[in-house]
């Protein structure tokens, strides 16, 4: 590259003061309720008596210039012209004058805009990078995204949820995507198949042996040149030797699955926050539209949604149903693999007699 | 320009939910620019690629800005032979502004930045919460940089270093708020901006900022460091609201969904339908300011609960933020330094103890919490714990010097 001597500017984090609706920059602290209109829109009311609407809509995430320009056309004709984007990546119009709220649904629905995603909803499901742009995936992400939302948009423009579903896809057992009340996340089933030819070149060998959660690699001679070798008995095929030694090839065409998992909350509302529980696994990993994946979702929300409470989350719920009547009402097996053997594991463990029947 | 089959991709054209694959075949079909139509091309054709062998061609490398060691995630195709103007397709990760608020104006202005340089292809926001810029030569990723440097964007982390920050929408809509989540988030992530952008940590460091304890942004099982918004006085309850809320929803709704839901039972309905709560006992749950929003508010006492150690699962399982402050008041200036002192206190022990690609959360497994503790000058406090410890195996020598600390921070306190 050719010399180059622009110094950064190190601005860090910028103030969102400068893009924030005067309203909102007006009444900051100062508000005293929401209600919630109907799917999608959300009323807040602060004390001065001024009001801020929000239509928030879902969009495809990865946007090209062309959605963006058109959803800042929708802002700038339709909306004040401010916007907001949610954690799990949907748009949000702010206006004032809540006579805005009708024409600004119609001409993001027009569009393909698909509005919803508010209170108990099944939300816009948050999704990592897949083959699209990580170094390390074992699936796609906006693909799989995509296929089930398409099955899950009335959930998502209607509210009809005990309460709301988060729901998360991880494209390898890194698991950027984080906790859901469902998680969609890869599952390899096979240790790695190592590229001995490479390894030297490319891996910090004492790293790679570092980075594994069993210790069972461990560096070896092959074909007269430095290497690794797993102990296959000992891997949990867990894929964490690939980021810093890609020649550890973990992903499989056929043998890396797809794992579901349920219950994760990260709320501290009503109970303290959960991590997701395992349970199906050995889903395929079926691109372009990964139906079976999508058929278990749709069976444990249907589940949920005739089961649950009003206000229970999916781990509320099974908290008060128990888990094998989860495993009996949506039908999925419960094998060995659900009885954890890992750190701290006795705990999850049941010592008592506490059981339904 | 010959355009690659996509068979299986163009299933993802179907169905209502907006699709990405039509987005991309936008940029190859319709846009002005002979490179963005090429660059869209030889995507669509590495990503059907990748569908039909269910593998990812994508590697790592290092590329970087002028001045700084991350904030780029570099991508080069394995298969580039066969996919050439996207066989650089590196990602920049931009700090988006506490609270993620745009102007339409300044989208347009990235987007017209990006269009210069890039794929044209952008996420608000990657999990991490950075604008993901995705797709350019390591080349244009410095002329992007510079371009949009210039008007108030800088760089997010990558790699082994403090990372951008989140924060909840909060105070600026939601009447939850019991704290200035983006003054917290500016004032933690930019105090570290040297930290975001040379990555030398043990591994990666995560702020999150929410509001309440509805916890917005999962900053107990994300960051590192979670700040969380949260009062010490009495909820505030709107009599009238109440009133409004039994007569529209009625009295048994109220008793299912409300006062048998609260978790520490503290919440009653007498006779004539006031509501009360046992504040003492209330452990801000929100449960009941979930439900009526209307009728009850948070109280007027704010401050923060600090956790930490919140990450996921590599390598030793995911594990949540344990508490370090359970409350600490925001007001004043002093206030507000004594938050960043701490943050790097936390930094500091953290850069000099953790080992090689270890988060906080799993050098607190590894030394004990009482070991961090001591190291970044915190007292214990049981509300750091669930329960206090069940196994006797323990030395407890000092124990006499331990109880009489305990009562002379009591008698300090008042
Ligand atoms: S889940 Fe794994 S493969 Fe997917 S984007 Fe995150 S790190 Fe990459
Ligand atoms: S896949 Fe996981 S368990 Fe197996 S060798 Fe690699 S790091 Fe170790
Ligand atoms: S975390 Fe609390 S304050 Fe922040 S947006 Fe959520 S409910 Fe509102
Ligand atoms: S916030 Fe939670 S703990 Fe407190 S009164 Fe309401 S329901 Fe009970």
């Amino acid at each position: 590259m050719a010399m180059h001597s622009r110094q950064p500017i190190e601005s860090g984090c910028p103030d969102g003061f400068q893009y924030m609706h005067p309203t909102m920059v007006k009444n900051y602290g100062q508000w005293k309720y929401h209600e919630h209109p109907q799917p999608g829109v959300l009323k807040h009311v602060a004390y001065s008596g001024e009001e801020i609407w929000t239509v928030r809509a879902g969009t495809q995430r990865i946007l090209d210039v062309f959605t963006l320009r058109k959803l800042c056309d929708i802002g700038d004709k339709f909306a004040d012209g401010y916007v907001h984007f949610t954690i799990r990546s949907n748009i949000e119009y702010m206006v004032a004058d809540g006579s805005k709220v009708a024409p600004l649904i119609k001409e993001l629905t027009d569009n393909g805009f698909i509005v919803g995603g508010t209170k108990n909803s099944v939300a816009m499901i948050s999704h990592t990078q897949g083959w699209l742009h990580c170094d390390i995936p074992g699936t796609d992400a906006s693909g799989v995204v995509k296929s089930m939302m398409d099955e899950l948009i009335d959930e998502f423009r209607t509210n009809t949820m005990p309460n709301r579903v988060h729901i998360t896809t991880s494209c390898c057992q890194i698991n950027c995507g984080g906790q859901g009340d469902i998680a969609i996340n890869v599952q390899h089933t096979k240790p790695p198949k190592i590229n001995h030819d490479l390894v030297a070149n490319v891996c910090e060998r004492p790293s790679v042996v570092a980075r594994c959660p069993v210790a069972a690699i461990r560096p070896a001679m092959v074909n007269g040149k430095p290497s690794l070798e797993v102990d296959e008995k000992k891997c949990i095929c867990c894929g964490a030797c690939f980021p810093p030694c890609p020649p550890m090839q973990i992903n499989d065409a056929e043998n890396s699955k797809l794992a579901i998992w349920v219950g994760g909350n990260h709320s501290n509302a009503r109970s303290k926050p959960t991590f997701q529980r395992l349970v199906a696994s050995g889903v395929p990993n079926n691109p372009p539209r990964w139906p079976e994946a999508t058929a278990i979702v749709k069976k444990i929300l249907k589940v949920y949604k005739e089961d649950a409470k009003d206000w229970e989350r999916i781990n509320d719920w099974i908290e008060r149903i128990g888990w094998p009547r989860f495993f009996e009402l949506t039908n999925l097996p419960f094998t060995k693999f659900h009885i954890d053997n890992w750190r701290g594991a006795r705990r999850s463990l049941n010592s008592s007699t506490h059981i339904r029947f | 320009m010959n355009k690659h089959e996509t068979p299986m991709l163009d299933q993802l054209e179907s169905g209502e939910w907006p699709s990405f694959i039509s987005g991309f075949k936008r940029l190859r079909d319709e846009h002005p620019e002979k490179r963005i139509n090429e660059v869209a091309n030889s995507l669509l054709g590495q990503l059907e690629h990748s569908y039909e062998t269910r593998k990812g061609y994508w590697k790592g490398g290092t590329v970087s800005v002028f001045g700084y060691g991350g904030g780029i995630i570099p991508r080069f195709s394995e298969v580039g032979h066969a996919f050439p103007e996207s066989k650089e397709f590196h990602t920049l990760r931009v700090q988006p502004p506490a609270g993620n608020f745009y102007t339409t104006s300044m989208l347009r202005q990235l987007a017209d930045s990006w269009e210069k340089y890039g794929s044209g292809l952008q996420t608000f926001h990657g999990q991490t919460g950075n604008i993901m810029f995705i797709g350019t030569t390591t080349e244009n990723t410095q002329h992007f940089f510079d371009e949009i440097n210039e008007y108030g964007w800088d760089l997010g982390g990558a790699g082994p270093c403090v990372r951008t920050a989140m924060s909840c929408i909060g105070a600026a809509r939601c009447e939850m708020s019991c704290a200035h989540e983006h003054k917290i988030h500016r004032l933690l992530v930019n105090n570290f901006t040297d930290d975001v952008h040379r990555p030398a940590l043990p591994y990666k460091f995560k702020f999150k900022v929410s509001g309440c304890p509805n916890d917005c942004q999962n900053a107990i099982e994300r960051a590192d460091m979670a700040v969380i918004g949260t009062w010490r006085d009495d909820i505030q309850i709107d009599e009238a609201e109440v009133a409004a809320f039994i007569a529209k929803k009625g009295r048994q709704y109220v008793i299912d969904n409300v006062i048998t839901r609260c978790p520490t039972s503290c919440m009653t309905l007498s006779d004539d339908d006031k509501l009360s709560v046992d504040n003492r006992n209330c452990v801000r749950c929100m449960h009941c300011l979930n439900v009526m929003p209307k009728a009850l508010h948070p109280g007027k006492d704010h401050g923060v609960t600090i956790l930490i150690g919140g990450k996921r699962t590599l390598k030793i399982g995911d594990l949540m933020g344990t508490v370090v402050v359970p409350f600490k008041k925001l007001e004043t200036d002093e206030d507000y330094e004594s938050l960043v002192e701490l943050a790097e206190e936390t930094i500091d022990f953290f850069a000099e103890n953790a080992l090689e690609h270890e988060r906080t959360g799993e050098m607190i497994e590894r030394i004990g919490l009482v070991n961090f503790l001591e190291g970044i000058g915190i007292d214990v406090d049981p509300n750091m714990v669930a329960e206090p410890r069940q196994c006797s195996y323990v030395r407890m020598d000092t124990w006499d010097e331990e109880a009489a600390k305990w009562f002379e921070r009591k008698a300090e306190a008042g």
